[in-house]
């Protein structure tokens, strides 16, 4: 019968985004050092770093806007809290990342997991202000640490040792020790999403009532969500104190959060492969455009706008709808 | 208590009260389901119905009176808490996950009830622990073909449909039907009258409905409410010929 061919080509595989954009994102970050190298632009080499470190936390911050539908605002103080942990503990003398990592991680998630109990009783706009608002409470108690450098951050004298080896202070080796992170905190995110945690997660977002009425207690699920979140955004801000080797405030002002959740929204809401995408041009539009003026988001500014009203699935929304139209012509 | 009820009531409402501001929407009610019957409760708009769907299911909670499911008091219950007790219910405008599929859907439901949903990892979709129990509710509730669509494209009576299979799926001990024959076609409200004869003897239901055909074709017990309080309760035929029943409700429709 047609009815049943239409039916069965309308039938959706669960969703499982291709394997062959991230592969190709993960390839050109491998190769990146090598291109440097044999150009003799180093500074590739930084732009790409940090494109990583982002990356981290825009996929964490994915997690939260695109499967579980919490708009936060506040993501960068786990970006800030996690580099503040290295930060005073090196200022104290440990500069072990065996130890620093899994603190900063930890100090992290206990935040998010403090904070998400009071955030998760709004939602909406409500969370959105919440979330802003322990993003700044983190910020200004940053700015209030005085031993710690205050309004002026603080400079790490040397990058984590591992196992007491200095081996991050090699730049390619810390590069490599990002993509690593970055690599192994993308396969987590996808398996996340779709496991059964995960699809508790998405069926909240899609309709809460529903999924109250088969016996799911959705905010559990999404305070959860909110710590994974919360201590993904610490490794990122583990690596990006010791990229930088300095930690200020300003790691968690809202700004910060505001261009996480652009990021976001440039490369495509809940595809995590967006996040990996938005973060990367995002950085490089960055890197790029203030070349040509300092107030390089002016120009950037109407290149979200037109993204946002003509390609509402961001650059993988777009991407997609261009192959659709390359095989249907 | 002033009444006596039968020990074995699946569900019972005791001087339940729900008021809305002044407006008293469920006032005093007091009844009991018992084990295996098909319970229908109707009564002209705004008799309170959903309202009193709603309470039982745990969404509202009530002003008065208590809520007692399977032998324990529940009125202070959590709708989750409620489901994962066995309380399961059809929503008067279908509730779906419209960008799952309908298989997905109801695995979700049976995942609910089997084990622990905190795993991170491993694919829930690729779980036959969960897809053989969903596929066999879709069966029961006649959809099993359209397992792979997503839940949106349905028309409104597989959503009907796909509402009960998830229903099932939980395995409940009652199952609460808001309005199940609501804007589907003759046929289709045929095929489900059907349907839930199949299933009459297997679980214990509260069937609100205004298709005075269907109720009267399903239900063992008929419980009339007007503007929030319980008329009566009695056996069809009683309610049929009852002259309160009929001149506050049933004359506009069978007279």
């Amino acid at each position: 019968m047609s009815a049943t061919t239409l039916a069965a080509s309308k039938a959706v595989a669960p969703p499982r985004s291709g394997i062959i954009l991230p592969a190709l994102i993960f390839i050109v970050f491998a190769l990146l050092p090598v291109v440097a190298a044999l150009t003799t632009r180093q500074y590739l080499v930084d732009v790409g770093c940090r494109m990583m470190v982002f990356a981290v936390a825009a996929i964490a911050l994915d997690l939260l806007v695109g499967y579980a539908g919490l708009i936060s605002f506040g993501h960068a103080a786990f970006i800030g809290l996690g580099a503040y942990a290295v930060g005073i503990l090196s200022a104290h003398g440990v500069g072990e990342g065996l130890i620093a990592l899994p603190i900063a991680i930890a100090v992290s998630m206990l935040f998010a997991w403090l904070t998400g109990i009071v955030c998760l009783r709004t939602s909406g706009a409500y969370f959105i202000m919440i979330t802003l608002a322990f993003g700044q409470m983190a910020y200004f108690i940053a700015t209030s640490l005085a031993p710690y450098g205050g309004d002026n951050g603080l400079t790490i004298a040397a990058r984590s040792t591992i196992a007491g080896w200095p081996l991050l202070k090699n730049d390619r080796a810390f590069y490599y020790f990002t993509l690593l992170c970055l690599l192994a905190a993308y396969l987590f995110c996808r398996a996340l999403v779709g496991s059964r945690f995960g699809r508790v997660l998405r069926g909240g977002k899609e309709n809460a009532v529903r999924m109250a009425a088969i016996g799911f207690n959705v905010q559990r699920f999404r305070l959860v969500a909110y710590v994974i979140a919360g201590g993904l955004g610490g490794l990122s801000g583990f690596l990006l104190a010791n990229l930088t080797e300095f930690v200020a405030p300003a790691y968690m002002s809202w700004q910060q959060s505001g261009e996480l959740i652009v990021m976001v929204i440039l490369g495509g809401v809940g595809t995590l492969d967006g996040a990996l995408l938005g973060s990367a041009t995002y950085l490089l539009a960055e890197e790029w455009l203030s070349g040509f003026t300092e107030n390089w988001k002016v120009i950037f500014g109407p290149i979200l706008v037109l993204v946002v009203l003509f390609a509402r699935g961001g650059l993988i929304g777009l991407g997609s709808w261009l192959r659709r139209r390359v095989f249907h012509a | 208590m002033l009444e006596r009820a039968p020990s074995d009531a699946v569900l019972r409402l005791e001087g339940l009260r729900k008021n809305f501001g002044s407006l008293a929407v469920t006032d005093d009610v007091t009844l009991d389901v018992r084990p295996g019957e098909i319970h229908a409760i109707i009564g002209p708009n705004g008799a309170g119905k959903t309202t009193l769907i709603n309470q039982i299911s745990g969404v509202l909670s009530p002003d008065g009176g208590r809520i007692v499911f399977a032998g324990s008091d529940v009125t202070a219950l959590s709708a989750d808490a409620r489901a994962l007790r066995g309380l399961a219910r059809s929503f008067q405008i279908t509730s779906i996950l419209p960008g799952f599929s309908v298989l997905e859907n109801v695995a979700l439901a049976v995942q609910a009830r089997e084990g622990s949903s905190f795993r991170f990892f491993g694919r829930a979709a690729a779980e036959t622990a969960l897809n053989a129990p969903a596929m066999s509710a879709l069966e029961q509730a006649g959809i099993a073909e359209r397992a792979h669509v997503r839940a949106g494209e349905l028309s409104h009576g597989e959503k009907r449909a796909l509402e009960l299979a998830i229903a099932l799926a939980m395995k409940p001990t009652l199952l609460l039907l808001d309005e199940p024959m609501a804007g589907i076609g003759r046929e289709e409200t045929e095929s489900q009258v059907e349907l839930l004869l199949r299933l009459k003897g297997q679980f214990t239901m509260v069937l609100v409905e205004h298709d005075m055909g269907a109720v009267f074709a399903l239900a063992d017990r008929i419980s009339v409410l007007i503007r929030g309080r319980l008329l009566m309760t009695g056996s069809p035929d009683t309610v049929r010929t009852d002259p309160q029943v009929i001149a506050a409700y049933l004359g506009e429709v069978v007279g």
